[in-house]
């Protein structure tokens, strides 16, 4: 990378300017010290937490860690499945960490763990009236995609596969219609199992990926926060380059006549 | 309950104690196992603890699981607990035959048990990953686990049987350790310690919040998470914990079972009484003592998924813990650095099971005798230093 003169490319969200690209969550992870290591090997500028099992103002716990890292806390409404919830816990988490951002996360069923399409609209709207920075974790569907940019959301946020599953990204081509019609950056969330998936995820154009299971819940979690920091590095700066385009037969890289 | 505390005012006036050799801060499994393994060594020992065993040790399901209970990334944990389980067997016959109280102590094993395909795989990631650390464990199809447990849902897809895992009543376990501290000359000060007592950088005692001091030679703090407000700075934080326990037939279930029930851990902890402890959430909630209705409706939900039966039997029980948690899940095990201050604290979820090695070694440094051990702290011991957190910086 040092070779290369890439001066611009950060990352605007919210009115906020990041180097990484790589947002990380907290979930799985097996101690303390073990998310410390993996926060740092990531490189994450922002790490979101689930606000519903946490006290903010618990001593010693992994906002501490955060905060000693110099790490945006981004607070989420995982586990909730009404707007009515989801915008209740955004309000105590703005109280208590004193930030207006919110990952918006209503989940449908907890069998699939995947979002409530209406719910998550209908608190987004709220929220953004409310004067929220609002990012809403939603199904890989262009049209809610461009429908929660015009309520007035910061980002857009599909999954790539069901949160966990470490499936990787089922439908590239969705992801890239989302990224095509966006006016606000968009961040592949769940569903990255290793860090081709996250190359991927820049490669099909989105401005940052979010992930948590493939690093907490790794054998090495920070050897693996590594990795994905190195790929959503190339993968964007592969994005950036512009990948030539695929051909159905060979074509000599030395060609007799260059046209 | 042993009456512990006349034998510390016996000199005559009650307002005053006697100087002992050694101060434990913290009456839970931790702090009296350490008591009593020390007082057994000759030494003079009191207890400090307004309500012994009722913190979370009184929550604990007092599994000794460290082959269940492995993960990547805490190998020396699984070292020590091993270790500590090959101690409880003789920690146990001593403890029995000292106290005359029985403590429940059952070796059957843990049966771990998956339902759909993820779970299955997760077990299998699981099971190389034991065999490949040298552990003993055991596949089992499904029919197989449901010959062994017949209560287990006709749903289950097979599971892991981890024969050397056992478990204890914590309760019971407390009873008898009161009585044997008793027995071996040890002392109770059933007050709040409110802080050290100090001369220079050595400390000398335990101020209860009456305001007197408990001299002593050496002081342990032995207070889970409440060992903060001991020693500022310390880096051990309540994790709280919500458990029930069930009462039903006895022989409900022979064993430990525990299950992955879409992705969420559960376990059930049958007794020789019939009763089956049910746990537990893992919350980063500070010293919160609420039960909740998501917790007890999530633990019952997953709980019937292994074992349709459990919903028939009397919910006789909601408890809330603080698990001591520290940030690499070790305990806190050894001096922290003032003259005549030690550690031993921060078990998070393992202080009945490390309970004997850690009374070892912390019997073994107050008496400058290694006792069962080579050395005075073992190898496997060695991570426990509190000193790898904040070296030096620690003050009473």
């Amino acid at each position: 990378m040092t070779m290369v003169d890439m001066p611009d490319d950060v990352l605007s969200l919210g009115g906020e300017k990041f180097t990484s690209r790589l947002i990380m969550g907290t979930g799985g992870a097996p101690s303390l010290d073990v998310l410390d290591q993996a926060l740092e090997e990531s490189g994450t500028e922002i790490t979101t937490v689930a606000m519903r099992r946490l006290d903010p103002v618990a001593r010693g716990s992994v906002l501490d860690v955060l905060r000693r890292r110099g790490i945006k806390v981004l607070p989420n409404t995982a586990g909730c499945f009404t707007a009515g919830e989801a915008v209740l816990t955004a309000r105590l988490a703005r109280e208590a960490l004193e930030t207006n951002w919110v990952k918006l996360e209503v989940i449908a069923d907890e069998r699939t763990l995947l979002p409530d399409p209406i719910e998550t609209f209908d608190a987004a709207e709220r929220l953004v009236a409310d004067g929220f920075v609002v990012l809403p974790y939603i199904g890989d569907d262009p049209a809610l995609a461009r429908r929660l940019e015009q309520a007035g959301c910061a980002a857009v946020m599909p999954l790539g596969a069901p949160i966990g599953s470490g499936l990787g990204i089922r439908n590239p081509h969705n992801i890239e219609l989302i990224v095509e019609a966006a006016e606000v950056p968009v961040i592949l969330d769940a569903g990255i199992g290793t860090a081709s998936d996250a190359a991927l995820a820049m490669e099909l154009g989105c401005d940052a990926v979010l992930l948590a299971s493939a690093v907490t819940r790794a054998q090495r979690p920070d050897l693996m926060a590594a990795a994905m920091r190195a790929a959503v590095t190339a993968g964007r700066t592969a994005r950036l380059a512009g990948r030539i385009p695929m051909k159905r037969y060979a074509e000599a890289s030395s060609p007799a006549r260059q046209g | 309950m042993p009456d512990l505390r006349r034998a510390a005012t016996d000199s005559g006036d009650p307002a005053h104690f006697s100087s002992y050799d050694v101060a434990v801060v913290g009456g839970g499994v931790a702090g009296l196992s350490v008591a009593w393994r020390t007082a057994r060594r000759g030494m003079s020992v009191v207890v400090v603890d307004p309500s012994p065993g009722s913190g979370a040790t009184h929550a604990s399901a007092g599994m000794l699981a460290p082959v269940s209970e492995v993960t990547y990334t805490e190998e020396p944990l699984l070292r020590l607990g091993l270790a500590s389980l090959a101690m409880w067997p003789r920690f146990r016959d001593d403890l029995e035959g000292e106290s005359g109280i029985a403590l429940d102590y059952r070796s059957d094993g843990t049966l771990d048990v998956g339902y759909g395909a993820d779970d299955m795989a997760h077990l299998e990631d699981l099971a190389s990953f034991e065999e490949s650390i040298g552990l003993r464990v055991e596949r089992l199809t499904g029919r197989q686990c449901r010959s062994l447990e017949p209560m287990l849902s006709p749903a289950v897809r097979g599971g892991l049987l981890a024969r050397d895992d056992a478990w204890v009543n914590p309760r019971l376990l407390v009873r008898a350790l009161l009585a044997a501290l008793a027995k071996a000359g040890g002392a109770l000060v059933d007050e709040r310690a409110e802080g050290l007592a100090a001369d220079g950088d050595r400390v000398t005692g335990v101020r209860l919040a009456s305001g007197e001091v408990v001299e002593a030679g050496a002081v342990v703090v032995a207070a889970g998470s409440w060992s903060p407000a001991l020693v500022p700075g310390l880096p051990v934080r309540p994790v709280k914990g919500q458990i029930l326990r069930l009462r039903g037939p006895e022989g409900f279930l022979t064993r430990c079972v525990r299950g992955l029930v879409h992705g969420a851990a559960a376990y059930l902890v049958p007794r020789g009484d019939g009763e089956i402890t049910l746990g537990a959430t893992m919350e980063e909630m500070g010293f919160d003592g609420r039960v909740t209705a998501g917790a007890v409706y999530e633990l019952l939900r997953d709980a019937r998924e292994l074992v349709p039966g459990v919903t028939e039997l009397e919910l006789a029980e909601t408890t809330v813990g603080f698990r001591p948690g520290t940030p690499d899940n070790l305990p806190l095990v050894g001096p922290l650095g003032p003259p005549g201050l030690l550690a031993a604290t921060g078990h998070y979820r393992g202080g009945v099971l490390l309970a004997p090695i850690t009374a070892e070694t912390v019997a073994g440094l107050l008496t400058g005798d290694a006792g069962l051990f080579e050395d005075p702290v073992p190898q496997v011991m060695r991570a426990c230093d509190p000193g790898r957190f904040t070296p030096g910086r620690l003050s009473p």
